[in-house]
């Protein structure tokens, strides 16, 4: 651990070099009970559900009070499940739509315009993308489904146009659910922006209005480099919320048509508790905490190339 | 060397808190003791809270000391499974007392939830007055018993009287074969186009609903079976199996059910109950013995012309073969936790809560099929609604679940291959192959049988 004040060190230089480490270590105790209750309760779960997913775990039966050592089996069955494939598929496809191209293009965008257009208008749409993100999870997920549901809101809307809405769950559930995500998760992404945007020197786009430069050219050489660690932290932290996306999926369609919408998560869900098949359901939880590493890692080596 | 000293005091201050947290729930003292009673609840289904309320009343009264804590859980069938057998993993939330489904028994006395109670209900007195065919629901794989069952059910067709008249079918209406239930049900399609003249659930969203009261009724009367008894078996590739997706595709596709939309989404019972059949927009649908609880007074869709507009008939074999028709039941039972520190004191409860008083009660404002001889024969129950008589009469034809543990996964396949072909993305015969295929990944060749 570094010590970067001067007083610290001047005292340090009157001491053998074992007090000075002895002291070191001292100095990390007050922190020790925060990293014992991070690993109670953030990384023995995680610890448990990876130790799990080797295990024939389940809800009931044998395996129930003897669980058995199965080894890979469970990794082994997601080859030949029918379900996986295409459930690890639509978690790709659900982040990189309504995340990374959905929340993080559309909040940069309204953030923009925002820092552009009048305080009240800034302060009137601000307000009304907020709102969405401020409603529990829950919340939104029955007003995204009472909305894109048979007789819901915008069929009604468009039954006012003259026009016959489909049964947009049962038709295009994927579609849905992205649009959904989109909508309750881009007010965070705007913040996000928002912040980033503001601590952009002005007299440096300025600068570059003089020299010629048009708005586009502004956007892509100017501010994009400059807020680029916000740009990979903003990514990281939604593509993270967005494969945790449960509530929101499970309300609007359960993950069907015949697992249309089924998600990772979805499918964890199903296998542990409906099916009681604890092993099986937490190995696909696993394989969702590696896909997240593997995100997580991308964003990691954006934010160090955005620091040097 | 002092401030390392109070840090580590206070670390252990804080480590001991959070081991004290950990260790709060002591054993209490004997003197006033509790028992737990955990059972499932809802806005619909409140008939057994009613017994409990009245057995905790009766209980206490006559057990001084002994509080009943009542601990429903408020969820659907799936969840409330879920929730029971999460609740089981631990002695400081395991009940003392629970609600069981029939077709779980097995595999939660397999994972040792479930007391055995043969010595307790051999001194009980008033176990002879059950019925001996329900006693076997609360059997193990070893034999012994393990459960007491409440009540039972039937499944049946109910149909809407002046649907049917307006069709032009004579009534009362029993088909026999299926071909006359198409038969009849294009024919009130055809009298009126806006009908739904017959609905059978099909698909994942209405779960257990779509096997228990659909696809079970049309397998087991083609003569084919899920599981062979005999050989402890799964049976695969059989005809049967087949021609009862064709049948659901035949009346998904000619649009003599609802649409697959509604068909998936997992309300759709409500509606069936709650506004199609009342308001003659259906003509038929097939459900269970427990119907009319939802039309009697008190119930959540309160309906009451029910008893004059709805008809009752046995589900059809597929040509009418013997025995000329097919049922399915189900049915709930209580149990004492393994985990219970007083198993007497919860066997006590138990026959509290099935005592003849309030047995009574559960079958007449649940429409249950009673399990004790002596709540059949009493006149409240047979004056409980008009269908009484002929939705018990099934027991005769009905068949139960196999109750392995690996039914929830077989069932769930059975619900994927019905989907598929309602929604049109398998043919029956590619489902049905898929369903074989999954099966035997599933259970393992093994297990397996050809039929």
């Amino acid at each position: 651990m570094a010590v970067p004040d001067s007083f610290g060190r001047g005292l340090l230089r009157r001491r053998s070099p074992i007090q000075r480490s002895l002291r070191r270590r001292l100095r990390l105790l007050p922190v020790v009970p925060s990293i014992l209750l991070l690993a109670l309760f953030m990384l023995a779960p995680v610890a448990w559900s990876f130790y799990a997913s080797f295990t024939n775990a389940a809800l009931s039966g044998k395996a129930a009070v003897n669980p058995q050592w199965v080894g890979l089996d469970n990794y082994a069955r997601m080859l030949t499940d029918s379900v996986f494939p295409l459930s690890a598929w639509l978690t790709v496809v659900f982040v990189v739509v309504s995340a990374i191209l959905g929340q993080n293009a559309l909040g940069l965008g309204i953030a923009l315009l925002m820092t552009r257009s009048g305080g009240a208008t800034a302060s009137l749409v601000g307000t009304a993308v907020v709102a969405s993100w401020i409603l529990p999870e829950i919340v939104a997920a029955f007003a995204a489904y009472a909305y894109f549901s048979q007789d819901g809101t915008l069929n009604q809307l468009l039954g006012m146009l003259g026009v016959q809405g489909a049964n947009w769950l049962y038709a295009f559930p994927m579609a849905a659910i992205v649009l959904a995500n989109v909508w309750r998760g881009t007010a965070f992404s705007m913040l996000v922006y928002r912040a980033a945007l503001s601590q952009v020197p002005r007299d440096i786009s300025e600068a570059a209005l003089m020299d010629g430069a048009g708005g586009w050219q502004r956007l892509a050489f100017i501010t994009l480099p400059i807020i680029r660690g916000s740009i990979a932290t903003n990514l990281m932290l939604i593509t993270l919320q967005t494969l945790a996306v449960f509530t929101l999926i499970w309300v609007m369609t359960a993950g069907g048509p015949s697992n249309a919408s089924t998600t990772l998560p979805v499918l964890a869900y199903q296998e542990a508790f409906k099916l009681g098949d604890i092993g099986y359901g937490t190995a696909i939880a696993s394989v969702l905490i590696l896909i997240g590493m593997v995100f997580g890692a991308v964003y990691v080596r954006l934010i160090r190339g955005a620091k040097s | 060397m002092r401030r390392p000293v109070r840090i580590g005091a206070a670390l252990l201050g804080v480590v001991g808190l959070l081991a004290s947290a950990a260790c709060s729930t002591q054993p209490q003292a004997v003197s006033k003791q509790t028992i737990k009673i955990v059972y499932q609840k809802t806005d619909s289904f409140t008939a057994l809270d009613k017994v409990f309320q009245d057995a905790k009343q009766e209980f206490e009264a006559a057990n001084a000391g002994v509080t009943v804590d009542l601990e429903p859980i408020q969820a659907n069938d799936d969840d409330y499974g879920t929730k029971l057998a999460l609740s089981q993993r631990s002695p400081d939330t395991a009940p003392d007392v629970f609600y069981e489904d029939t077709f779980k028994v097995r595999s939660d006395v397999d994972a040792g939830y479930l007391f055995k109670l043969d010595s307790q209900l051999a001194a009980w007195d008033e176990w002879s007055k059950f019925n001996e065919g329900a006693k076997a629901a609360g059997r193990g794989d070893d034999g012994s018993l393990y459960a007491v069952p409440l009540g039972t059910d039937t499944r049946a067709i109910w149909y809407n009287k002046t649907v049917l008249q307006k069709a032009g079918i004579p009534l009362p209406w029993q088909p026999k074969t299926w071909d006359d239930i198409l038969a009849a049900a294009r024919k009130m399609k055809a009298a009126d186009p806006g009908v739904i003249p017959f609905s059978m659930y099909a698909g994942k969203g209405t779960g257990e609903g779509t096997v228990m009261q659909s696809f079970y009724e049309l397998l087991y009367g083609t003569g084919s079976s899920l599981y062979s008894e005999s050989d402890k078996k799964w049976v695969v590739g059989s005809k049967g199996f087949t021609d009862s997706l064709q049948f659901l595709k035949t009346l998904y596709d000619e649009k003599l059910s609802v649409t697959p939309a509604d068909a998936l989404d997992s309300n759709v019972w409500k509606k069936v109950f709650g506004q199609w059949l009342p308001q003659g927009k259906m003509g038929a649908t097939v459900e269970g013995s427990y119907a009319p609880s939802f039309w009697q007074k008190g119930g959540s869709y309160e309906w009451a012309g029910y008893a004059q507009d709805m008809g009752v008939a046995k589900f059809p074999t597929q040509f009418g073969q013997d025995p000329g028709g097919v049922s399915m039941s189900g049915g709930w039972t209580l149990a004492v936790g393994a985990k219970t520190k007083s198993p007497d004191l919860a066997f006590k409860f138990l026959t509290t809560a099935v005592n003849k008083k309030n047995a009574l009660a559960f079958d007449v404002n649940n429409s249950q099929i009673a399990v004790r001889t002596d709540v059949a024969s009493d006149p409240g129950y047979q004056a409980a609604n008009p269908f009484v008589k002929d939705v018990s009469n099934l027991v005769g034809v009905t068949h139960y679940r196999p109750a392995t543990a690996d039914y929830p996964k077989i069932s769930l396949a059975v619900q994927q291959a019905t989907e598929a072909v309602i929604t049109g993305k398998q043919s029956p015969a590619e489902a049905a192959a898929e369903y074989d295929a999954s099966v035997k990944k599933l259970v393992g060749d093994t297990k397996v049988m050809q039929k």
